[in-house]
């Protein structure tokens, strides 16, 4: 590892730390409690955040497959399978914070509205996609096997972000984008969103750097084979 | 401050997720580099 990569990891933690505190410190002192949702409504600002990211880490997933299948270089294999762990990562914990707000707000634990069938099916494709990497023989064959669903299962996020404007659903509708926030509770969600953000960037970082030692070791053990 | 448990237990599971990735991580790039380091090693000699 370079200075130049230190010192930006060290930036990263840095302002990941500092916003993370920030977020806490609104979510928990700042923000006052909504008046329908009660206490528990909380769970919005970190909720949302976490669903960012495994919207936005499955962008970079699809964008890094594609120049993986057009350019053949390892890096984006690497950024493309890391971006896909933190992904499932994150929607696994959209997929047990949503039913954790729900139940006090909804009364159900679970239902198979459209938003969260959709984010169901979501959580699977990348799940087999980290599957068909991990399985196969070759990993040049995984690599580009992963690349292709990688691109095809992407169609499901605008279907999932999507879903609670075109069919009646359980789930809320994207109210940050229809005015429904306080500018109070817009700030605090804001800077959530910015803390989950740097938290991607510094485990997309890490997590990426590691298949590229892994792709190492791989080459190495070819190297004393011959 | 009814409902307190499901707010806390969402945080919990946020941050318990969170930290779990983040051991992951680190105990993968210690064993990753133990196992250059021990190739290279194989291969200077």
């Amino acid at each position: 590892m370079n200075s130049n990569h230190t010192l930006r990891d060290s930036i990263l933690w840095g302002l990941g730390f500092a916003l993370m505190i920030a977020a806490l410190a609104m979510v928990f002192v700042y923000v006052p409690t909504e008046k329908h949702g009660g206490i528990v409504q909380r769970i919005f600002y970190f909720h949302v955040p976490v669903a960012w990211v495994a919207f936005l880490a499955f962008f970079v997933t699809f964008i890094s497959s594609v120049l993986y299948l057009w350019k053949r270089a390892i890096k984006w294999d690497a950024v493309a399978c890391a971006s896909a762990e933190i992904g499932v990562i994150f929607t696994t914990l959209v997929l047990i914070t949503g039913p954790i707000w729900a139940k006090p707000a909804w009364g159900i634990w679970w239902t198979w509205d459209a938003r969260l069938t959709t984010s169901l099916v979501l959580w699977l494709i990348y799940v087999v996609y980290l599957l068909v990497r991990s399985l196969a023989a070759d990993p040049a064959r995984g690599a580009r096997y992963g690349a292709v669903i990688g691109i095809v299962g992407f169609i499901d996020v605008p279907i999932v972000f999507l879903t609670v404007n075109l069919w009646r659903t359980q789930h809320p509708t994207t109210i940050i984008f229809e005015g429904g926030l306080t500018t109070t509770m817009l700030i605090t969600l804001l800077v959530c969103i910015a803390a989950f953000t740097v938290l991607y960037v510094i485990l997309v970082i890490r997590s990426a750097g590691l298949k590229t030692m892994e792709a190492e070791v791989r080459r190495l053990r070819i190297m004393k084979a011959e | 401050m009814e409902n307190l448990g499901y707010l806390l237990a969402a945080y919990a599971v946020i941050w318990a997720l969170v930290f779990g990735y983040v051991l992951f991580l680190q105990r993968k790039q210690r064993k990753l580099q133990r196992q250059i380091d021990a190739l290279k090693e194989s291969m200077e000699k």
